[in-house]
C-alpha cells in the first residue's frame, strides 16, 4: 500500500539513531510497516531502503526470510491453527477443518470482509495445551469447535479489545532519551576484544 | 597426485596432504594451497577474487587437524600446522557423490537447451564426482523460466544451486547489491525487487562465474555451442585500463567475451561495456570499401591503390596546412607507422586527443604510477578528474576493493561525487575552475569555504597528504566545458604540497597512451588549435585516424566551423560518422578482433590486441593503411609485415627497449614500458571569472553509457545510452521553481537549449550537470573557448 507516514517516519528516525549502523534498524523498521498497514508493502520497503541506506533487494531479502513479515494484506485477524504433533493428536486437524468450513478459506485465504486470514502452522510452543492457536500471534489454549465458533464470533463483534489488529506489536513503546542509551559505538571503532586479543600471536 | 616445485617459503607451514607432506603459504586458504600444489578440488561458490562463504559444500575434503579425520569444506579453512589432508579418501568421495546428488534435485538437466551446457561446472562435476543416478522421483521445483533482471541478463532460476556466487559479486565487488536473496528454505531464490532491475554496469561478470547456465547474457544467449567457439587472448580496447580478455568466435563472428585474471589489472573482471561492445564489430553498417568523390561530390567505391593515392596526396601539400587528429584506436604498432609517416612529412599539427582530454605532460612529465601501486594498502589516493565508474569502469572496481577492504584512503577532488564517494575520506567537491585554488588551500589551509569546499574537508586532505602515506594521483579529464588546464594547474599544486606523488593517467581514449608514447602528440597545441587553424584559413587539409571531431570535440560549433573552411577531409575509420561523412577520401579500417596489435593502457602496460575475425569487405589493418598511404606520398617505411613493424619499434623506441612485442600473448600482466620520468610538468596558468549573479557553473562529462559510435552500433547496448537531461543539486531545483521532469532552457549569452531538468544529491550547489553525448542532444552546443561555462536556467512557456 504505501511508504512510512509522516509520524512513522519520525519513529523511523528515532530507531535507526539507536543503532550505531543505520543498516541494523531493518528489522524493526519492517515491523514499523507491518504495524502501520497490517502487511509490509512494496513501497514501505523502497523507503525503509531509503531511510536505512540499503538497496530495496536488500530490504525484499531480508523481509522474505522471515514467514511473520506478510508482504501482501492480510485479514485484521490473523488465524494460526497449530497442526504438529501433540496438536494433531489432540484435534488440531479437526479444528482446522472445522475453521476452513466456518471462515469458508483455506489456509493462506482471506475471508472477503478482510476480518480473517487462516494459517495452518508447525509447533507454536504451547503443547501442554493442546489444540491451541494463535490470533495476531496471541494464544487461545485447549480449544473445541464451539470455542473457535464463540472466539470467532467476539472477534467479529469487537469483544476482544485485547487483541489488535495485526501488525501490531505492542501497546506501549519505549522512548529511550539519547543520554540514558548504551553506548552506541560504531563496530570499526572498538578495538580487539580482551579475548581475542589474547589469542592474537605477538607483533614482532 | 602430482606435486609441483615451489620454492618453501621460510613462514612455510608444513601439512599433510594426500601423504605427501607439503609446505603452505602462512594463512593460506586450503583450497587455494591444494590449486598451487596441484591438487585439484571440486567447488562451486568458492571463488578465488571473492570471499569464501561455504554454501555448497562440494569441496568437502577429510581434514584431521589432531582431533581425528572429519569433513569440512576445504575453502573455508586455513591450512594449520601440521594438518593432514585427504581429497582422496572414502569418506570424501562419498561426501562429494552425497552433495551433488542433493545440488541436482532441483536441478532441471535441460542441459541440451541450455547455453553452459559443455563448459559447466556443474556438469562436468557431475561426471567427474556424481553418483550419475538420482534417488528423487518427487516434483523439482519450478518457476518461470528465465526471467529478465536487466537489460542484458536473464536468470533461470530452476538451474539455480544458489552458490552464492552472483549475489556476492553484486554486493562485494560490484557495490550494486541489487540481487539477492529471497525467500527462505527450499524457496530460496536469486531476485531482484519487483521493478529495480539488475541495472549494474558490471552485471556481465555474473554470467561469467555463474557456475550453471542459471545466469546468461542476452548478447549470447543460443548464438554458440561452447564446442564450436574458438578462442584468442586480447585485451578490451573501449577504454584506456586495457582489461585483459579472452575473444571468442564461432563462424567467423565475434560472439562472446570473457575476463580473463590478471593480477595487475583487471582481476577477471569486466565491465558490461568491454564485455559486449564486440557486437559493434559485427555491425552492419561497417565501411567495407575505400571512398573517394566524384565529380559531382557523391562518393564512390575505389580500388586500394587509387584512394590510397588521394590520400598520399592530401598528405604531401605544404606540411604547415596539414593537421592529423585521432589515432588512439589505433594499435600501438599503427600509432608507430603513422607517426614515421608525419614526421618523414614534417607534418607537426598533430594530436591524438580531440579536445577532450588532457596535456600529455601529465603521462611523460611526472612519474608514473601503476595500478598496483594505487591500490596498495596503507596508500593515498586522490581522484582529480572524472568519475572512474563512468570512465574507466574496470579500474574503478580495483579501486573501490582497494578503499572498501584494503584500507586505501581516498580524497576525491572532483566537481561531483563519484562513484567512490562513499569510501572518500576527504571530499572536496570543487566548483568548475576553483579545482587549482582548491589544491592549493590545501597546504595553505584556509578559515573559510574554497571554491565550495569547507575548511574542515580541506584539513582532512592536509592530514592524509601529509600523512606520509604514499600519494597517488588519479588524473583525468573532470568537466569537458572546463579548461584542461584547471586540472594540470591542480595537479601542480598537490605535487607542491606532495613532491614525490606519482600520476596514474586517467585519460580515457583506448589506446591513447600508445599515441602519446609513438608521437602522435602535438608539439603546442592540440585539436583544438587544429580546428581553430583550419578556421582561420592556416590549415587547409584534415586527416583524421579513427577520429570523429564533428561528434566528438566538446566545441562543437568550432568542428563545424573548421569542417566547413577546410578543402580536404581524409578518414580512416571504421563506421561511417558525422566525420566521414564530410570527408574527401575514406580509407575503411579493420576494427577490434581483426587485426593483431599491441595496446598500451594508461599505466604503459603492454598487452596483446588479436585477430579472431576477418575484415569486412576490403577493410584493412590500420599498419597497412599506414604503410601503404607512406608509399603513396613517396615515404618508404621499410616494413612489409607486423614483425618487421615491431623489429623497427624495438629498434627506434626507447620505451620498449628489451620487450619483445612478438612474446605479449600468455603473459597475464605484461611488461611496463621501460623509463620513468621526472616531474617536469610546469603549471598552466588559468584565470577563471567568478560565476555571474543568476549562473549556475556547467559541468558536462561522461557516462558510461552514451552516443558514442561503439555503443551506438552494438544492439544490445545502443539502447542504455542515458537519455539527455540538465541536473542540479535538489535545493537548486526549489530555488528555481521548477518541478523535477519540467522542460527548462540552459543557455548563456551564445546559445541555449531545451531538456527536462532533475534533482541529483551528488551534485554541490551552484553546479548544472548535463551529460556529454547523450541519447537526444549533444552538450557540445553548450561549450565555447571559454576557461568555464556558465548557464542560467529557466522555465519554459508559462
Ligand atoms: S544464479 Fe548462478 S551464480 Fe547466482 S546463486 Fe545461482 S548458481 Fe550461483
Ligand atoms: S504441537 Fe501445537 S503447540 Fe506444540
Ligand atoms: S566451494 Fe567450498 S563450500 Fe562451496
Amino acid at each position: 500500500m504505501s511508504r512510512l507516514n509522516p509520524a512513522n517516519v519520525t519513529l523511523a528516525h528515532e530507531i535507526i539513531s539507536h543503532y550505531p549502523k543505520k543498516k541494523s534498524a531493518l528489522i524493526p523498521l519492517l515491523h514499523l510497516a507491518q504495524e502501520q498497514d497490517g502487511y509490509v508493502a512494496d513501497d514501505a520497503m523502497e523507503h525503509i531502503a531509503e531511510l536505512v541506506e540499503v538497496t530495496p533487494a536488500e530490504v525484499l531479502g531480508t523481509c522474505s526470510f522471515y514467514e511473520m513479515f506478510k508482504r501482501h494484506p492480510v485479514g485484521t485477524y490473523m488465524i494460526n491453527v497449530c497442526t504438529n504433533i501433540a496438536c494433531q493428536l489432540m484435534g488440531g486437524e479437526e479444528l482446522l477443518h472445522h475453521a476452513e468450513e466456518t471462515l469458508g478459506i483455506r489456509p493462506g485465504g482471506t475471508t472477503d470482509d478482510g476480518l480473517f486470514t487462516l494459517e495452518d502452522v508447525e509447533c507454536i510452543a504451547a503443547c501442554t495445551e493442546a489444540p491451541c492457536l494463535q490470533v495476531n500471534y496471541r494464544h487461545e489454549y485447549r480449544l473445541s469447535t464451539d470455542d473457535f465458533d464463540a472466539l470467532v464470533a467476539d472477534l467479529r463483534s469487537g469483544k476482544r479489545s485485547d487483541i489488535p489488529a495485526h501488525g501490531t506489536l505492542g501497546t506501549v513503546r519505549q522512548h529511550i532519551p539519547a543520554d540514558r542509551r548504551a553506548g552506541i559505538r560504531h563496530p570499526d571503532d572498538e578495538g580487539t576484544p580482551a579475548w581475542f586479543a589474547s589469542r592474537q600471536p605477538a607483533e614482532s | 597426485m602430482t606435486a609441483t616445485e615451489e620454492t618453501p617459503t621460510t613462514t612455510g607451514v608444513p601439512f599433510t596432504l594426500n601423504g605427501v607432506e607439503l609446505e603452505a603459504h602462512e594463512g593460506e586458504n586450503l583450497i587455494d594451497a591444494c590449486d598451487r600444489l596441484g591438487v585439484h578440488i571440486p567447488r562451486f561458490c568458492y571463488h578465488p577474487r571473492m570471499t569464501p562463504v561455504g554454501m555448497c559444500r562440494m569441496c568437502l575434503v577429510e581434514i584431521d587437524t589432531g582431533r581425528g579425520p572429519a569433513l569440512q569444506p576445504s575453502c573455508m579453512m586455513t591450512v594449520s600446522p601440521n594438518m593432514v589432508v585427504n581429497t582422496e579418501s572414502e569418506a570424501t568421495v562419498k561426501a562429494q557423490d552425497g552433495v551433488l546428488e542433493l545440488l541436482l534435485i532441483n536441478h532441471p538437466l535441460d542441459c541440451p537447451v541450455c547455453d553452459k551446457g559443455g563448459e559447466c561446472p556443474l556438469q562436468d562435476n557431475a561426471y567427474a564426482f556424481g553418483p550419475g543416478e538420482s534417488r528423487f522421483v518427487e516434483e523439482k521445483r519450478h518457476y518461470e523460466k528465465p526471467i529478465p533482471i536487466s537489460d542484458l541478463v536473464y536468470l533461470d532460476r530452476e538451474r539455480c544451486i544458489l552458490c552464492d556466487r552472483c549475489t556476492r559479486f553484486a554486493d562485494e565487488v560490484a557495490g550494486d547489491p541489487l540481487i539477492h536473496f529471497v525467500d527462505r528454505g527450499a524457496q530460496t531464490q536469486v531476485n531482484t525487487f519487483p521493478d529495480h532491475p539488475f541495472s549494474s554496469y558490471f552485471s556481465g561478470n555474473t554470467v561469467q562465474i555463474c557456475p550453471v547456465g542459471a545466469l546468461t547474457a542476452k548478447p549470447y544467449r543460443f548464438k554458440a555451442r561452447p564446442w564450436d567457439l574458438t578462442g584468442v587472448e586480447s585485451t578490451a580496447a573501449v577504454d584506456s585500463t586495457g582489461a585483459r580478455v579472452a575473444v571468442q568466435s564461432s563462424q567467423n563472428r565475434l560472439v562472446r567475451v570473457l575476463g580473463v585474471d590478471s593480477d595487475a589489472v583487471n582481476w577477471g573482471w569486466l565491465s558490461d561495456k568491454e564485455r559486449f561492445i564486440h557486437e559493434a564489430t559485427d555491425a552492419e553498417d561497417r565501411l567495407t570499401d575505400p571512398l573517394t568523390r566524384d565529380a559531382n561530390g557523391e562518393f564512390v567505391v575505389r580500388r586500394w591503390v587509387d584512394a590510397n593515392r588521394a590520400a598520399g596526396e592530401a598528405l604531401s601539400g605544404d606540411a604547415d596546412r596539414i593537421g592529423v587528429i585521432g589515432g588512439a584506436r589505433l594499435p600501438l604498432e599503427a600509432q608507430f607507422l603513422w607517426a614515421r609517416l608525419l614526421e618523414a612529412k614534417g607534418i607537426t599539427n598533430v594530436d591524438a586527443q580531440l579536445g577532450d582530454g588532457l596535456d600529455p605532460a601529465i603521462v611523460s612529465g611526472a612519474p608514473r604510477a601503476t595500478i598496483e601501486r594505487a591500490c596498495n594498502p596503507g596508500g593515498v589516493v586522490v581522484l582529480l578528474g572524472a568519475d572512474p565508474k563512468e570512465e574507466l569502469p574496470s579500474l574503478f572496481l580495483r579501486l573501490r576493493h582497494a578503499v572498501a577492504e584494503d584500507g586505501v584512503k581516498l580524497i576525491e577532488l572532483t566537481p561531483r561525487a563519484s562513484g567512490l564517494s562513499s569510501y572518500a575520506k576527504a571530499r572536496l567537491h570543487a566548483l568548475p575552475g576553483t579545482a587549482a585554488e582548491v589544491a592549493a588551500a590545501i597546504s595553505t589551509g584556509a578559515s573559510a569555504a574554497v571554491g565550495g569546499v569547507d575548511a574542515a574537508e580541506l584539513a582532512k586532505a592536509a592530514e592524509l597528504l601529509g600523512s606520509g602515506a604514499p600519494v597517488t594521483v588519479l588524473v583525468g579529464r573532470a568537466n569537458l566545458a572546463e579548461s584542461p588546464d584547471v586540472t594540470v594547474a591542480a595537479l601542480s599544486a598537490l605535487h607542491d604540497l606532495v613532491p614525490d606523488l606519482a600520476v596514474l593517467s586517467g585519460l580515457r581514449r583506448g589506446n591513447v597512451h600508445g599515441a602519446i608514447e609513438m608521437g602522435l602528440t602535438p608539439n603546442a597545441d592540440g585539436t583544438e588549435a587544429i580546428l581553430t587553424a583550419a578556421v582561420d584559413g592556416r590549415i587547409d587539409t584534415l586527416v583524421l585516424l579513427g577520429a570523429d571531431p564533428m561528434a566528438d570535440v566538446p566545441n562543437r560549433d568550432l568542428a563545424e566551423a573548421a569542417f566547413a573552411a577546410v578543402s580536404t577531409v581524409v578518414s580512416v575509420d571504421t563506421f561511417n560518422t558525422a566525420s566521414t561523412a564530410r570527408a574527401d577520401v575514406v580509407l575503411p579500417a579493420a576494427a577490434w578482433g581483426e587485426v593483431d596489435g599491441t595496446f598500451c593502457n594508461l599505466e604503459g602496460r603492454l598487452s596483446p590486441l588479436a585477430a579472431k575475425v576477418t575484415a569486412p569487405g576490403q577493410a584493412r589493418a590500420d599498419w597497412i593503411i599506414a604503410a601503404e598511404v607512406a608509399a603513396a606520398a613517396g615515404v618508404d617505411l621499410e616494413v612489409t609485415t607486423l614483425g618487421e613493424t615491431r623489429a623497427r619499434m624495438s629498434a627506434e623506441v626507447d620505451a620498449l627497449a628489451g620487450i619483445d612485442l612478438d612474446a605479449l600473448e600468455g603473459e597475464a600482466d605484461g611488461p611496463l614500458l621501460a623509463g620513468d620520468h621526472a616531474w617536469s610538468l610546469s603549471a598552466p596558468s588559468v584565470s577563471v571569472p567568478p560565476v555571474d549573479g543568476y549562473g549556475l557553473r556547467l559541468l558536462v562529462d561522461r557516462t558510461l553509457w552514451d552516443e558514442g559510435t561503439m555503443v551506438h552500433h552494438a544492439p544490445s547496448l545502443a539502447h542504455l545510452a542515458t537519455t539527455a537531461s540538465v541536473s542540479v543539486a535538489p535545493g537548486v531545483l526549489d530555488r528555481l521553481g521548477v518541478a523535477a521532469g519540467d522542460t527548462v532552457s540552459v543557455g548563456h549569452a551564445n546559445g541555449s537549449i531545451e531538456l527536462p531538468i532533475k534533482a541529483d544529491g551528488r551534485l554541490p550547489e551552484g553546479v548544472a550537470r548535463v551529460p556529454y553525448r547523450a541519447n537526444g542532444f549533444d552538450a557540445g552546443a553548450l561549450i565555447g573557448d571559454g576557461p568555464v561555462v556558465d548557464v542560467r536556467i529557466d522555465r519554459v512557456g508559462s
